[in-house]
């Protein structure tokens, strides 16, 4: 299933006048951008019918990398701009690629109303607990206690789940792993892609320059190692106490299903005009 | 599907949906008609006094024209779907008021720099901060031109009444598709909420432009170049396999960001520049009265122009030499017309519902011996005839 080899999958859909990348030696957003690529290349989707949208970010760097149609636009706003393009032509298939500090902080508002609307998107979410662009300052998913050049003591303040967080408002699919999880990571994204309404895969990612390296992991190996001590599986998590997933980050499926998306919603909206017009039964 | 608006099954529905003749209607409504006259199916907007009308009357509306109306989280987020919208081909629009038009700015560069034709109206209201949320004036000029940061033109309209801002809201659509531009539509509390009579002409009257589309492969690529030597690039749309990168970074003419080389830079943004300075044709827009032997001058706009007027024609019946001018695209400023008007006049008074703004742009092309005076007035109340007559009889 996963036989092409990465150079294939570059080959095929990069823009090589746009390599090398920004990303630093160990990072995870090549990664996750590899297990979007043979996603949508195992599920044989059409490259003209796909945009590619992110805000700002070392993540949101990825559409300029892909050829593809693509937006990349401000700081926290890809969901609002990608509201716009999937009403205006449904037929697009929109991926916002999207980092921890662009969805939560500054994009949190464009990201619940997002997915209160149940917005046709599939959303790849980088997660590296912090702010690596601008060099490693604490974000809104930073756990209690690591380190940013903003909280060098510490980070005092409570972590977002944002997995949660699109549960809560409501999400149709909503995925968390590891970039070392990589089939359950590709098997994700394909179940993401197939859906309607908003689908969500956020991936734990290694950011050793920014992040590790203030927290006493300066490779990316020893990140992966800590991502296997503090992850813990979603069927083990249920069975534990409170207490004993403090600190801790859930990974797997937390849900999936099928309520109508904003496209479906706006279609019956129109008939109603219609109706109301009297133009139609 | 794109719905352009010109299409023969738009036009049978505008037909049959906004038949000729005299409306009452508020300026809100008349600037919404307008805005589906030209061509726009997309609104995405967010609830502010005093623009709310026009948000009502585009949700009621668009439905019926199999258009789309989005209320959006906030007026950032409004802008942000606007300019999606815009690259898969729609005809967009937002409606908004001070506070919510400072939040646009972020996002009004962002279509500068990518060069996403839309319409921003901005429904004045007298600030700073919430203001008297309720009322009017005319305290955005600057906001408008300078709002957003880094070097950037803009073109900004704004009309003298309802049926003014009928006629003027399809024009300021037609700047934008033909220079690819965003287009802000200076609209004031005070026209927004008169209700007046309203003329809605047959839609054969109405002459609409859509931009343009790259003719060729070789164009598409090219998606900020100039293959036309006007400074305009045709716009490759979402969906149509072009693989078109936009970004709001500096980017190279195939839309491919390059930050490092200065010279990239540079032929981007003078580039930007010089497509609205060399296509002022398309644009320039003003109205004069009894400019011919004018010795005073009045400099007015937007709703400040009407009783600019009226003072005007009562100081004629006193024999005074009085002429009014009134530019109605006002930025970029009609700045040849005023300079030529500005040396016949001896005294050359602006007014405006604010503290003196446009009379700024106004000094740079009055000559020193010239009596530069402002009549301003702020607290949401206009301007009265009584009250501009008397600033020139004190010049007369």
């Amino acid at each position: 299933m996963y036989f092409k080899s990465a150079y294939d999958i570059r080959e095929k859909y990069l823009r090589k006048e746009m390599l090398p990348t920004i990303f630093c030696p160990g990072c995870g957003i090549g990664s996750a951008l590899q297990y979007t690529l043979r996603a949508i290349d195992d599920l044989g989707m059409n490259p003209d019918e796909i945009v590619w949208v992110s805000g700002i970010g070392c993540s949101s760097r990825v559409p300029g990398y892909v050829n593809f149609d693509g937006l990349h636009t401000t700081h926290g706003r890809a969901l609002a701009f990608a509201t716009g393009i999937k009403l205006a032509n449904p037929d697009l298939k929109i991926i916002a690629f999207m980092g921890d500090g662009d969805t939560s902080a500054i994009g949190g508002n464009h990201f619940i109303h997002a997915i209160r609307r149940n917005l046709d998107v599939t959303v790849i979410l980088i997660n590296n607990f912090t702010y690596g662009m601008t060099g490693g300052q604490v974000a809104p998913t930073t756990l209690r206690g690591l380190k940013g050049t903003t909280a060098p003591y510490g980070q005092f303040e409570n972590p977002f789940d944002i997995a949660g967080l699109a549960v809560a408002a409501g999400a149709n699919y909503v995925a968390r792993w590891s970039v070392f999880n990589y089939i359950q990571g590709i098997n994700s994204i394909k179940k993401a892609l197939q859906k309607e309404g908003f689908t969500l895969v956020e991936f734990l990612s290694p950011c050793p320059v920014s992040f590790g390296r203030r927290n006493r992991m300066k490779t990316a190996p020893e990140l992966l190692r800590w991502y296997q001590r503090i992850t813990v599986p979603l069927n083990k998590a249920k069975k534990m106490p409170p207490e004993e997933l403090e600190g801790k980050v859930v990974i797997g499926e937390f849900v999936d299903r099928d309520r109508p998306g904003l496209i479906k919603a706006y279609r019956e909206y129109i008939k109603r005009a219609k109706k109301a017009m009297g133009w139609e039964e | 599907m794109i719905i352009r608006g010109d299409e023969p099954e738009q036009l049978r529905l505008l037909r049959r949906l906004y038949k000729p003749g005299n409306y009452f209607m508020q300026g809100n409504e008349a600037l919404s008609y307008g805005a589906l006259f030209a061509g726009c199916r997309f609104y995405a907007g967010y609830p502010i006094t005093p623009s709310s009308e026009i948000a009502e009357t585009m949700a009621r509306e668009l439905p019926k024209l199999g258009g789309y109306y989005l209320q959006m989280e906030d007026e950032i987020g409004s802008i942000a779907a606007m300019v999606g919208a815009s690259w898969t081909g729609f005809k967009v629009m937002t409606a908004t008021a001070g506070p919510g038009f400072s939040l646009m700015q972020e996002n009004l560069g962002y279509a500068v720099m990518t060069e996403t034709p839309l319409v921003l109206v901005d429904v004045q209201r007298s600030g700073p901060s919430t203001g008297q949320a309720t009322k009017g004036a005319q305290g955005d000029f600057f906001q408008a031109r300078w709002g957003t940061h880094g070097d950037h033109p803009i073109v900004a309209v704004s009309p003298t009444s309802g049926q003014d801002a009928f006629w003027e809201v399809i024009r300021a659509f037609n700047i934008a598709e033909r220079l690819r531009t965003p287009v802000v539509f200076l609209f004031d509390g005070v026209l927004a909420h008169t209700r007046e009579r309203v003329i809605i002409p047959p839609v054969e009257d109405v002459e609409i432009a859509y931009r343009r589309l790259p003719a060729n492969e070789e164009e598409a690529k090219l998606p900020f170049g100039d293959p036309h030597g006007d400074g305009v690039p045709p716009m490759p749309l979402f969906g149509h396999g072009y693989f078109t990168h936009v970004t709001g970074s500096t980017h190279k003419e195939t839309g491919l960001r390059d930050v490092y080389t200065p010279e990239v830079h540079d032929r981007l943004v003078r580039r930007i520049h010089r497509k609205i300075e060399k296509n002022r044709e398309v644009y320039e827009k003003y109205e004069e009265h009894f400019t011919d032997d004018a010795e005073i001058l009045i400099v007015s706009w937007g709703v400040t122009a009407r009783p600019a007027l009226g003072a005007v024609l009562r100081a004629r019946e006193e024999g005074i030499n009085v002429g009014l001018f009134v530019p109605k695209t006002v930025h970029p400023f009609p700045a040849e017309r005023m300079r030529e008007l500005a040396k016949k006049a001896r005294a050359v008074l602006v007014a405006e519902m604010n503290l003196g703004q446009m009379i700024i742009e106004v000094e740079r092309y009055v000559n020193d011996d010239v009596l530069l005076k402002g009549v301003n007035k702020i607290g949401g109340v206009p301007l009265t005839v009584e009250e501009i007559l008397r600033e020139i009889r004190g010049v007369a």
